[in-house]
């Protein structure tokens, strides 16, 4: 009886830890509020539709700007980088793909695998 | 007006002109930047096409600025030698879009050095061979690879005529935002694509070369100053055996 009732315990701890969100739970370094996106009302489209189709965006935008050129547009790998990528407290940018942060704190809950930062940089660009 | 007055102009501008030039040190020599540099809205098209004239009698024996311009815009110089691994085994193998080359001629001895890369062929041969589609030719001429289809299988590396394509044997802990770079994938000279796309009309070896032997532009344009230069004097194209209408010509070898 009380080993159910330490897993049960145990298993409302994790949820709480979810509830909360990963992004708090391992932000570990990075000070909250420092990336451009936190002053932001809104992506480049709403929420609900970024979240469903943020990875179909970037998809077609990388054919179009490798293989046309196009570097306008208003989706883009880079602009996710840019907007979401929060800094530490001596003011560095902390990867977007480190343990719960931007990228990373949704696809580890999901286990979404990819590998964008395998080649791409995964910190807003020297300008 | 007269015609001393005319010539006093004409001088007058040329000073003035190269007072400029020399005015900003090559190490932070500013893009040439047209009046609308944006970063491109519309699809590259065949009207451009890109490409470079490069003057082998001009290009100094001893010098690297431009491989050491090209390691540094395209973040090559980031690449870092694996560990315990051999120096010049490195050397040979490290990424490198652009090389210094030295010939001599065994007869006269007569040593002519210049930059080879990518010679941006109008039928590329590492496009023929590529089994995937990722090696490819833009419409303005750049070819090019398309990283998020290549296998890394480098049958374009042994394809090129020009031995301008490198590979990444093992993943890159920093990249540069405008240059991905990662495990697997074959790379080479895009004529600092980046730049180009942002509306920039320079490249980087271009503009670290204090010899003045690079002149890049549009070749499809009579007036840029490629196609002037290519008008003026004689040039060649490396193994023009191979009919392959490189983008990159050279004079004096």
């Amino acid at each position: 009886m009380i080993r159910i009732r330490s897993i049960m315990l145990f298993l409302a701890g994790a949820m709480l830890g979810l509830a909360i969100g990963p992004g708090n739970a391992f932000a570990g370094e990075a000070v909250e509020g420092t990336a451009k996106a936190d002053k932001l009302e809104q992506c480049v489209e709403p929420t609900p539709v970024m979240r469903r189709n943020h990875f179909e965006f970037i998809k077609h935008q990388r054919d179009l700007t490798v293989h046309q050129g196009i570097r306008s547009s208003k989706h883009s790998l880079a602009g996710c980088i840019d907007c979401h990528a929060r800094k530490d407290a001596s003011g560095k940018a902390v990867p977007v793909n480190a343990q719960g942060q931007f990228c990373a704190g949704c696809h580890e809950y999901v286990a979404a695998s990819l590998d964008c930062f395998s080649c791409h940089s995964a910190v807003p660009g020297e300008k | 007006m007269s015609r001393t007055e005319q010539q006093g102009r004409r001088v007058f501008l040329k000073k003035t002109a190269s007072a400029a030039a020399v005015a900003i040190a090559p190490g932070v020599m500013l893009h040439a930047l047209p009046a609308a540099a944006a970063p491109r809205a519309e699809a590259v098209s065949g009207e451009i096409r890109w490409g470079m004239l490069i003057d082998a009698n001009k290009c100094a024996d001893g010098c690297n600025d431009c491989v050491t311009a090209c390691d540094k815009e395209n973040g090559l110089d980031l690449v870092d030698m694996p560990e315990g691994a051999d120096e010049a085994h490195w050397e040979r193998q490290r990424p490198r879009w652009i090389r210094q080359v030295k010939l001599k001629d065994n007869l006269s001895g007569k040593i002519t050095n210049l930059p080879m890369m990518c010679q941006h062929c109008e039928k590329p041969p590492c496009v023929d061979v590529c089994p995937t589609g990722a090696s490819f030719r833009r419409a303005d001429g750049i070819v090019m690879v398309d990283r998020h289809i290549c296998i890394g299988c480098r049958y374009c590396m042994m394809a090129c005529p020009y031995k301008a394509r490198s590979f990444i044997h093992a993943e890159v802990a920093e990249k540069l935002t405008h240059t991905p770079r990662g495990k697997g994938c074959v790379e080479s000279c895009n004529l600092c694509v980046h730049r180009l796309d942002n509306g920039e009309s320079t490249t980087a070896c271009q503009d670290a070369c204090k010899h003045q032997a690079i002149v890049f532009g549009d070749l499809n344009d009579p007036e840029s100053a490629v196609s002037r230069a290519l008008k003026k004097y004689p040039s060649v194209q490396i193994r023009a055996d191979l009919k392959l209408n490189t983008g990159i010509r050279y004079s004096n070898v």
